[in-house]
């Protein structure tokens, strides 16, 4: 997995409440077998005026040009500023690896679904809850500023702003170790191999059933 | 001991260990596999040169890619095919039971877990799908994992979990005709918002719920996280024993015994305390239908499209007035004006025996509007299409003009041929009306079963307890 550290990147805004991982990334992608190259198709029908399918070359299609992420100001952002209940719905991980795969490190909202918010961390991205009148504040910035920029720390949780103002943010601290050293769950949790035979045996032994 | 929850009983019986910061290992039981998030997983634990942890705790079957019609030819798409063949491939390379396209025990996976017996009272069961809520119906600690959880999973035979809060949604009283589980689930989510449950473990409780079949509990829970909830759950009781016993995966005999023995432990203590309440006075619940492309946009048979005008938070105006726009809908309008051009009938949610009989008893002898294009029923599963035949349902259905269909997701997800043109308004008995998730631009109102059958025959919603 991707470490991260600190990241200096710039704001998309995506002011929409309740984003669901259909929207993220429309189950048609859902059938690859792979784990890379969903990035294109991030949030296609918001994206693409035509309807996508998986295997096209997405250089060549019509975008909408209303949607946030095509507008020029925000290409290359790397920090996605999102409002209540993100990434809701299906528990495809594939919408975080679209999300990752486009070239999001951070996301930034008030609230998140479980699943999603889980599946990030495991994804080398930071997902970040703030109170809604941060990230109200927040939109109204970048809204207002081209070229709208946030330095995130996560060794130190915090968000700095252009002008110096820091955000403090929380994080699970072991969320926080595996994403700083860039560490595999699965490693880690056979750390305790024993400890797992030990409960398994016992735990059969009383529901020989299961 | 203190009072437990049934949520605090089912997370002790399965703590390996936990960290000071609250970090936990649970031991899973049953992982289910289905081939849409299991190929990347396989190729992690090929890539790191693992082995499953316990090849007898999964059960896999292709469900969503899968036809619903002509089932003999194939699978025309060749990506679906593909990831079907790689679900077959990976299954036979580990040594994994798999109920494959053509055995009659192949289905939507959340409902041939339970079918089996595969899904038992005190088990913790995890899938790489978030309706895995619905086997909390069974006094399990059930819940959707990414597909990295999955891997971690078969790697090390347990999750990387912290607890979560609690929460009792106590259903008292006794439902109205024509009103279901499935409109329990939708009331409980317009009340509690689609967000509501995040970070709870939901305990569905009171008489209402008691009352309710195994389908109908399952329908419940399948939905819990449609209000949030990773997990939704309900005590165990002899509704929950009679429907388990003698099925393949179940325990036989002595060990049956000794099972309900335990199995009779699986509710919250008197006294109990839960971080969040919601009552339900179940003789208010009409038919639900929602309007929008969230759960949350639900109002009932007798309501109206709301007018975004009369909304004072500008964030929840502005959804309201794009889910509007997107579903083609005019503020006030009511509810049982609004005309459909399609029915779906099945998935996890309503995809059981219990639900093809209710869409029968509604369309006997009648049929389907002339407006309505297509009424499809799709079973749940090999086995409930084959219970359904034998009862006859499905020439009540094909009679009244319904399409009789092959077992799998269909048009829930849309993953197959089945899907809602543009524009294409359906009656759905699924759970998520997201935009574009029947198809892309396709209109989805969720429903129950005995509502969708009525919608079919009139050719736009109707109160079903009038009929
Ligand atoms: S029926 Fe629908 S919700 Fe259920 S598992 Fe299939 S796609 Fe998911």
């Amino acid at each position: 997995m991707e470490k991260f550290t600190l990241l200096d990147g710039l704001v998309v805004p995506l002011d929409r409440a309740n984003v669901d991982t259909d929207a993220i990334i429309p189950k048609q992608f859902l059938k690859s077998i792979k784990r890379s190259g969903f990035g294109p198709n991030a949030f296609d029908e918001w994206r693409y005026l035509d309807h996508g399918e998986p295997g096209q070359d997405c250089s060549s299609r019509p975008i909408n040009p209303d949607f946030v992420l095509n507008q020029p100001r925000y290409q290359g952002a790397q920090v996605l500023l999102a409002r209540e209940n993100f990434g809701c719905g299906s528990s495809r991980e594939h919408a975080p690896w679209a999300l990752a795969d486009y070239g999001f490190r951070v996301i930034i909202a008030p609230s998140f679904a479980d699943i999603f918010f889980n599946n990030s961390f495991k994804n080398g991205m930071l997902p970040i809850r703030l109170s809604a009148e941060q990230v109200d504040a927040l939109f109204k910035r970048v809204e207002a500023a081209v070229g709208f920029r946030l330095v995130v720390d996560l060794e130190k949780q915090t968000i700095t702003q252009p002008d110096g103002e820091v955000i403090s943010f929380e994080v699970d601290p072991f969320r926080k170790h595996c994403l700083l050293n860039g560490l595999d769950d699965i490693g880690l949790t056979l750390q305790h191999t024993a400890e797992i035979s030990a409960f398994e045996a016992k735990h059969r032994a009383a529901q020989p059933w299961l | 001991m203190s009072a437990q929850t049934l949520y605090d009983k089912l997370w002790n019986s399965h703590l390996v260990r936990q960290d000071a910061d609250g970090t936990a290992l649970i031991y899973i039981d049953r992982q289910l596999v289905h081939e849409v998030t299991s190929p990347q997983a396989f190729e992690g634990l090929r890539i790191a040169q693992r082995k499953p942890w316990r090849i007898a705790s999964m059960l896999a079957v292709p469900d969503h890619n899968v036809p619903t019609a002509n089932r003999a030819a194939g699978i025309t798409d060749p990506v679906s095919r593909l990831q079907v063949e790689t679900l077959d491939a990976n299954c036979a390379e580990f040594g994994i039971t798999e109920f494959k396209m053509g055995d009659i025990r192949q289905g939507v996976v959340h409902v041939i877990g339970p079918e089996q017996g595969a899904t038992l009272p005190g088990m913790t069961v995890v899938c790489g799908d978030s309706h895995t809520s619905t086997h909390g119906a069974f006094a399990a600690l059930a819940h959707g994992i990414g597909t990295s959880e999955v891997e971690h999973v078969m790697a090390t035979q347990c999750l990387v979990a912290k607890k979560s809060k609690s929460m009792l949604v106590k259903v008292e009283g006794v439902l109205g005709g024509g009103v279901t589980a499935k409109d329990i689930a939708l009331a409980v989510i317009g009340q509690v918002g689609t967000a509501g449950g995040t970070g709870y473990a939901i305990e569905f409780a009171g008489s209402a719920v008691r009352a309710l079949s195994m389908e109908g509990r399952m329908t419940l829970c399948n939905m819990a996280i449609e209000a949030g909830a990773r997990a939704g759950m309900i005590a165990a009781d002899e509704t929950t024993f009679a429907y388990l016993k003698g099925r393949p995966y179940a325990p036989q005999g002595e060990q049956w015994e000794l099972a309900v023995a335990e199995w009779r432990k699986l509710h919250s203590d008197e006294g109990a305390v839960f971080d969040a309440t919601l009552e339900i006075n179940a003789s208010t619940i009409r038919p639900q239908v929602t309007w929008g492309t969230s759960p949350e946009m639900v109002t009932s048979i007798d309501g109206r499209v709301p007018n975004p005008a009369d909304i004072a938070d500008p964030v929840k105006r502005g959804d309201t007035e794009r889910a509007l726009q997107y579903m083609g809908l005019t503020a006030n309008t009511p509810i049982s004006q609004i005309m459909i051009d399609k029915v779906f009938i099945g998935s996890c949610t309503n995809g059981r025996i219990e639900d093809m009989r209710a869409a029968a008893a509604v369309a006997k002898g009648k049929k389907v509007a002339a407006n309505v294009k297509l009424a499809m029923v799709v079973p749940g599963s090999g086995l409930v299409k084959a219970q359904a035949e034998a009862e006859g349902l499905d020439k009540i259905l094909v009679e009244a003009g319904f399409e009789w269909r092959d077992p799998g997701c269909s048009m829930c997800l849309a993953m197959n041929d089945d899907k809602l043109a543009a524009g294409e308004r359906c009656a759905s008995t699924s759970n998520r009306n997201f935009e574009g998730r029947q198809g892309m631009g396709g209109r989805t109102h969720l429903v129950s079963p005995e509502m969708a059958a009525a919608a079919a025959i009139a050719g736009h919603f109707v109160d079903v307890s009038k009929i």
